[in-house]
Order: C-alpha cells, then structure tokens, then sequence
C-alpha cells in the first residue's frame, strides 16, 4: 500500500459529564491510504459519525471534545491546526457527503449556487471557469442535462439526484481524503447501488482516500477495501475486508454478520391451502386530484392503481418496493386509515371498506398495524401497561383484566414484566417496537400489518425482532402483511411477496420463485441491486456469535 | 429545471376575490355587535346638549334612520359601502371618508416606522443573542426583550412622557407637529419625527421583543441543521455561514408573524395614539366610541380590515420570494 493520506492514532472523544460512558471514542487508531476505501463499521452510537467529525474538526465543542491522541493528514497534525487553516482544508483537502440529501443542501440556494461556493471558498476563477467547472463535475457525477439542474433548487430534483450533486461539490476540488458519512442509507436501493458505484469509480480515478461510514454489511461487502469495526467507540478488529467479512475473529463481528439477513429465501411451507383471512380487490388510490372552485387543479399522482392480492391464515405476504411504488398507501387502505377511491378489502369475508363507523370499530380489532418508528408511534406520556392496555379498554375489557393481559403480553415480546410501569423513552429502539408488538397483540388480531417495522433498528436488534415476529406468527396463527424496501428482510421472513412499482404489482408470487427466477425487469432490477449480494455471510443465526 | 413563472397575476386576483366575503362577515359582525352596545349617536348627541325632549330626540332618530329595525339599517349600510360610501359623521360634521383620510396617514407613518424599527433590530439582536447562545451578550440581550415584553406600552409611555419630555424638555409631549410652527422643507420632516420618537419608541419596543425572541430561537435551530454542517464542511467561515445560509432560512417564522402582527400593532396605536394625543385613527377609533359615532367606526373597521387583507397578501408574497419551495398557485 501507498503512503497513509489520514493516519489516526489513539484517538479519544471525550463526552459531557452524565453521558452513559465517559468516552466516545477510546483509543481509535486507523489510516488511509491513498486510493484505498475503508469502512468504518458500526451500530448507533458507536461513535463512527463522531470520527469524521474529529477530522474535520467540526465536533460540537466545548461539550464534546478530543481528550487524547492524534489525528495526521498527509503528514500534518490536524489537532494542532487554527479555525482559519482548518477552514482552508475543509471543502478542499477533506471534503465530505452526508446522509441525508434532502436536509444536507440548502433549501434557498440553486445547486448551482451550492457548488460554486465550494469553489469560491477555496479557489481563484472567473465566475464563468467556476460554473464550467460546476457543470463538467454534474456531468461527471452522471447528472442528466447539468445546465438545467445548475439552475434548479435542491427540492426540484430526486434524492438521488440531490446526493449526486452532493458528491459533486465533495470531488470538485479533488480532495485527498473524502469522509463519507452513511452517504446512501437514505436511498432506494437501485440508486443505492448506482451512488456507490459512483463514488468508487471517481475514488479511482483521483486516487483520494476514502472513509466510509456505514452500518450496513452489505455495503461493505460492496465498496470496502479495509473494515474497521466499533463497537461502543473501541475498535474490536480491522483489517482488509475480505479477512473481515469472511473470517470475523470477534465475537462483537460475528454476531453483526449473523445478524445480516440471509438472501436465501425460507422453505416454503407444505401446501395445506388455509383459508384466506384478507383479500384486496381492485383498490385504486389517486392523491391531490381534487380541485376546488378558486383553488386550481393540481396533478393528480396514483398512489395505487388496480391492486389485489389474497392472505391466508398464518402467511406473511411481502410488499417490496421503492419509495413511491404506494406500498405504504396500500398498508393504510386495508386497515382504513386512509379511504380508497375504489375497490374492495374483504376481511373473514366482510367488506371493510363499506363497513359503517360504527361496524369499523368492531373490525379494526381484527387488523392491527405495527409502525415503523416506534418511538413517534407511543404516546410518550403514558406508561408502557396503559399503552398496551388501551386497545381492549376501548373494546370494553375491563380495565383491571386488559392491563393483566399487558403484563402477560410484555413476557411474550420477551420484555421483563418490570417494563409495564415505565414510559416509552426508557427503552431502546428494539425494545419499543417490541411494545409496539405487544400493543397490536392485545386486541388477539387476525392480521397485523407491519409498515417498516424494522428499519429504524440496528442490525443485529433486527434480527431478533424480525424473530420474533416470525415466532409469534406461528404460535398465534396470524397472518402478516409486511411492507419493507429491504429485499434482505423480506427473504427473511416473507412466505410470499408482491413487488409494487408506481403503484402497480409487477410480480408477485413465492419469495423463493421469485428470488430465483425474477420474471419481470424491475424485479430483477431490484435483486441484481442488493448490496453484498454476491458475498455469503460466513456465520448464520443470531446465537452462531 | 427552470423555475416555472410564478401566475402572479392570477393569485392576486383570485386572493382578491377570496377576501371578499372575509370583509363582508367582519363588517356584518362589527356593525351587529356594536348595536348590542347601549347608547346610539342620538344619545350622545343629546347628553352633550345637556339633554333635549322626548319629541326632539324621536325626531333625530327618524332623521339618521335610527328608528328602523337592525336588519333594514344594516341594509342599507352595507348597500351604500358596496359603493364605498361611509356616510356622514354626526360628530366631525364631515363626511366619514374625509375625516378617515385625514388621520391615515399619520397612523400608517407610526406603524410602518415602528414596525420596521421593531424587525430591523429585533432580529439582528435576536441573531446575534443566538450566534453566542448562553454568553454575556446573550444573557444581557434576553432579559432586555423579556423586560420590553412584560412592560405595557402605556406604562412605557407615561414614563417616557415624564423623563424625556417633562423632566429633560427633549421632546414634545404629543401631536404629530407643532401647532403654529408652520415648518416647510427638511425642518417639517424633522418636526415630525421629533413628535413621532415617543411613540414609535412605545409601539416598538414590545414587539422588537417578540421578534427577538422568535429570531433567537429560529437561528439557533436552523443553526444545528444539516446544510449547515454542510456549508461548514465545505469550509465556510462565521460571516457566510450566518448571511448565506441561516439568516434567510431562519427569517421565515419571523415574516408570518410580522405578517400577522400586522393587525395587533393596528390595535396597539390605540393607546400609544390616544396616550400621545396624537391623531391617527386609533385615537379616532377610541373617541368614536366614546361619543357612538357609529359611521366614524364601522368606518375605520373597514379600512383596517381591508389592510389587514392587503398585509397578509403582502406578506405571502414575500414568504413566496424568501422561500424557493413555495410557488403560489
């Protein structure tokens, strides 16, 4: 390997008084090598964002601070630097990409704009130089037609677009070492995979360095030429990635890449034909089509167009898709929090959405939805008893038999009974939606939908709740109706999917047909864009650690 | 993409049409409101004769058409202002639309300098109390607005009445110029802004605060925000990270509320007017009142609601202007 472009040795972060440790980071030692990518591993909270914060030495001081060690680049002690001469590395030298392409551009300002004040900062050009010099970087970032998206706001184009225009204003400069922090865990996983093609191909091309931040396995498997692995701001291994995914020593890594779902899809069950609990007949959705008389037309975007499908007792039915294929509209519709323009939702043969509001709340006890942030799904004012407990009380349970039913329901969600009288914000992510279970348990549903119920949550917790899902599916006898974008999850847990795109179903039928022999192009679109998807974890199952 | 032409055009006219029946109700409101209040202008009239018989007053009432039942007199009223006809003002003698023209621009010079004052300062101070939240400055900053805030304006006023005009001889204690001053040229504009520091300074101070405090509080949020990190990253310094990428984005909650205090600084020259004997419509609006004059007042309800509609219209414009993400539709 080449000369370390960034060379970190012992670094410590040291947080405010009263954090859970006293250090987010202990003892961090890496490098990077010029034209070398390496990933910096981790889940929430193990301090891989607050790396690159010291880096670019953007910490939120005094509050949290570098206690210890050293931090070279290109053979400069950056600790040691001024604000002014820190200011002239940034954007320059070492440049960034950040998560979150909608809220990292400002709002206010052209794309144009945006990239031109990188080169204004840091360069002396013509205004005419720099914007062909903006306009050359959105053509080598792939953008299709770059005067038009020079001129437009952040909000004019797509996500994706908006992190290539990211990467642009990152590489404008040809910086030595690029910090690229969960660049595309916001993204659709088609885009996903063109973002980190994108990124390795002009990583090559100007020989930066990379540091690349993910919690995602299969992105390393993807991009990574070194992994480093943290675990609660210690490092538990590195080294190159094909030792680390393939052969993980530390227990802490094993049990990360147990944790990764599996691509192979379950065994279908034996065929037994059980009868059909829900099933959608021709439901239709259009949003914004409605025009009043001053207030003008707006275009009118189909949500759901002509969709149906049948779920049978003790089946999970996937809902795959990209943000905007309307799977998350269809979850709504078969449980009415949203009214459909057309169509059917038979539940035990009932038509649900021509039910009267009074037969409605009679039904709704039979579908139950589980949500995908289970923190903003519990009210956090009340305690974890009362929250479980108020489904069967609006039902008319006693209040005395539905809260003892809480506490049993909490050991079912494998959660102590000590859990009943606490509130929602102390527990952990897993935890919550673990209630959020328990929650749509306690009115003994025939259905649960399930929007995204685990895509909040690290890796490795998961697991454990897709888990227990699959657990309570079968002892309880219900029936799922799971909407995920994550292929690797439905996989897991899927005895069927549908794959939706601009609101239609493209595909559907057993995961495992459709995972093997994809029909339609979108599909195979899809799974040809899996991150890692040619790498096989080495270890399986959560207790292979 | 290029950013399609806003339909201004089209918006105005159709916001035009759509405050229509806002001012209808309010005026419709106004008027059956103001008959609940006991009393009518007769009565005013005749209490300031040192009263009259009973023949006398019945005959008054016949004549302003007082004698006719709510619903037929608030016909009528509504039909002449369909041709913006006010009627006449048994008190001034004069037609309601002159003696409103009269006092409208006096009001109006009040509140825009006071609220430009007001948002001009109140959010550079509330910017800077945020760029160095929990400092010295900051501290000294917030209290300041937090004093300004709980002090009302017409305490403030009588105090500043008192040091600046009685005690220091600075100032004039009230008017809009001096009486038999007969100033021409830059010495009548000086006049009148040595009258209008006062009350500017009443009106202002309280809602200098609220800005100050709303500003504080938008900057340091938007200040944690992600392009700003980004902007940051790409090494942007104090000066540019504050003009290019906070300001204008923390200035959106601080225009709608400008926008909406609009109308409440409207009712706040009331007092600072009739305090500082100064004649605007607000102290017209509190001597209508007093004396039932009820043309003067529908009058000036009118007119502020039709500025309250034509502010709100302004201020959406601008939000439109300062906000890339909103066209107007």
């Amino acid at each position: 390997m080449t000369e370390a472009i960034l060379d970190i040795r012992d670094l410590r972060i040291a947080l405010p008084k009263g954090s859970d440790r006293p250090y987010a980071l202990d003892g961090l030692s890496l490098s990077v090598a010029s034209g070398e990518i390496v990933c910096l591993v981790g889940e929430s909270g193990s301090g891989k964002s607050l790396t690159a914060g010291a880096v670019m030495r953007l910490l939120p001081e005094p509050s949290v601070r570098v206690s210890g060690g050293s931090i070279q680049f290109e053979g400069d002690d950056l600790l040691s630097f001024s604000e002014t001469a820190m200011r002239d590395i940034r954007g320059n030298r070492i440049s960034m990409i950040f998560q979150e392409p909608m809220t990292a551009l400002n709002p206010q300002k052209t794309v144009g704009w945006q990239i031109d004040e990188v080169l204004r900062l840091h360069m002396k050009a013509s205004r005419a130089e720099r914007r062909a010099h903006a306009l050359e970087m959105l053509d080598r970032v792939h953008i299709p037609d770059p005067p038009s998206a020079y001129n437009a706001y952040p909000h004019q184009i797509s996500g994706g677009q908006r992190q290539r225009v990211m990467i642009a204003m990152a590489l404008s400069l040809s910086p030595r070492l690029i910090i690229a922090d969960e660049p595309t865990t916001a993204l659709d996983v088609t885009t996903q995979l063109q973002i980190l093609k994108l990124i390795r191909e002009l990583q090559r091309e100007d020989g930066a360095g990379v540091l690349f931040i993910t919690h995602d396995f299969g992105v390393v498997a993807e991009i990574a030429d070194k992994v480093v692995v943290l675990r609660q701001g210690e490092v538990v291994e590195q080294g190159p990635a094909d030792e680390v995914l393939n052969n993980p020593q530390h227990p802490y890594t094993r049990t990360l890449i147990a944790s990764v779902p599996d691509l192979k899809p379950p065994v279908p069950k034996p065929v037994s034909d059980p009868p059909v609990v829900l099933s959608a007949r021709g439901l239709k959705k259009t949003f914004g089509a409605r025009g009043g008389l001053l207030s003008g037309k707006r275009r009118a975007v189909t949500a759901v167009k002509d969709l149906s499908f049948k779920l049978h007792r003790g089946e999970t039915l996937g809902v795959v898709g990209e943000s905007g294929s309307g799977k998350t509209t269809v979850s709504r519709i078969v449980t009415r929090l949203l009214d459909a323009d057309q169509g059917a939702v038979e539940l035990d043969g009932k038509d649900l959405l021509a039910c009267s509001p009074r037969e409605l709340r009679a039904m709704r006890k039979h579908i139950q939805m589980v949500f995908q942030d289970p923190m903003a799904s519990l009210n956090p004012r009340k305690r974890v008893v009362d929250l479980i407990a108020q489904g069967p009380i609006v039902h008319g349970v006693p209040p005395e038999r539905a809260r003892e039913k809480a506490r049993k329901l909490l050991e079912m969600v494998e959660l102590s009974p000590a859990a009943a009288d606490r509130f929602p914000h102390e527990f952990s992510g897993g935890q919550r939606q673990r209630i959020g279970i328990a929650r749509a348990l306690a009115l003994e549903p025939r259905v649960i939908v399930a929007d995204e119920p685990v895509s909040a949550l690290d890796v490795s917790v998961q697991a454990q709740v897709l888990q227990l899902l699959a657990d309570l599916r079968d002892r309880l006898d219900l029936s799922l109706l799971f909407v995920t974008h994550d292929l690797r999850v439905a996989a897991q847990l899927c005895d069927r999917i549908m794959v939706m795109q601009k609101g239609e179903v493209v595909e559907a039928g057993p995961t495992a047909d459709v995972f093997a022999n994809p029909q339609h192009p979108y599909t195979r679109n899809l799974l040809s864009s899996i991150p890692g998807k040619d790498w096989t974890p080495p270890v399986r199952g959560i207790d292979a650690a | 993409m290029p950013l399609p032409i806003p339909p201004i055009l089209s918006y105005a006219l159709r916001r035009l049409i759509q405050s229509i029946p806002v001012v209808i109700l309010i005026m419709i409101g106004t008027f059956l409101l103001l008959k609940l209040a006991p009393g009518d202008t007769v009565d005013a009239l005749v209490g300031d004769m040192g009263g009259a018989d009973a023949a006398f007053i019945e005959r008054l009432r016949a004549e302003y058409g007082l004698d006719q039942p709510v619903w037929v007199q608030l016909w009528r009223y509504m039909v002449k202002l369909a041709s913006f006809d006010f009627g006449w003002s048994f008190v001034y003698e004069q037609p309601v639309a002159t003696v409103l023209l009269d006092r409208l621009g006096n009001t109006l010079l009040l509140m825009a300098t006071s609220l430009s004052l007001a948002f001009t300062i109140g959010v550079a101070l509330g910017a800077i109390a945020a760029r160095r939240v929990y400092s010295l400055t900051d501290n000294v900053i917030s209290t300041l607005g937090l004093i300004f805030y709980a002090t009302p304006s017409f305490f403030l006023s009588l105090m500043m009445m008192l040091v600046f005009s009685v005690k220091l001889g600075w100032l004039p204690v009230g008017g809009i110029k001096t009486i038999a001053g007969f100033y021409t040229g830059w010495d009548h504009v000086l006049d009148v802004a040595r009258h209008l520091v006062m009350p500017t300074a009443a009106l202002s101070l309280i809602y200098l605060s609220f800005y100050l405090r709303l500003m504080r509080a938008s900057v340091l949020e938007v200040a944690d925000l992600d392009y700003v990190r980004t902007a940051k990253a790409k090494g942007a310094g104090e000066a540019r990270l504050m003009f290019h990428h906070i300001m204008r984005n923390a200035l959106l909650p601080v225009v709608t509320l400008l926008g909406l205090q609009f109308s409440t600084v409207l009712g706040g020259s009331v007092v600072v007017e009739t305090i500082f004997t100064l004649p605007g419509l607000g102290q017209l609006a509190y001597q209508s009142v007093v004396q039932r004059d009820m043309n003067t007042l529908m009058g000036i309800i009118f007119l502020c609601a039709i500025i309250v509609v034509i502010v709100n219209f302004v201020t959406d414009l601008l939000y439109a202007r300062l906000d890339s993400r909103i066209e107007l539709k």
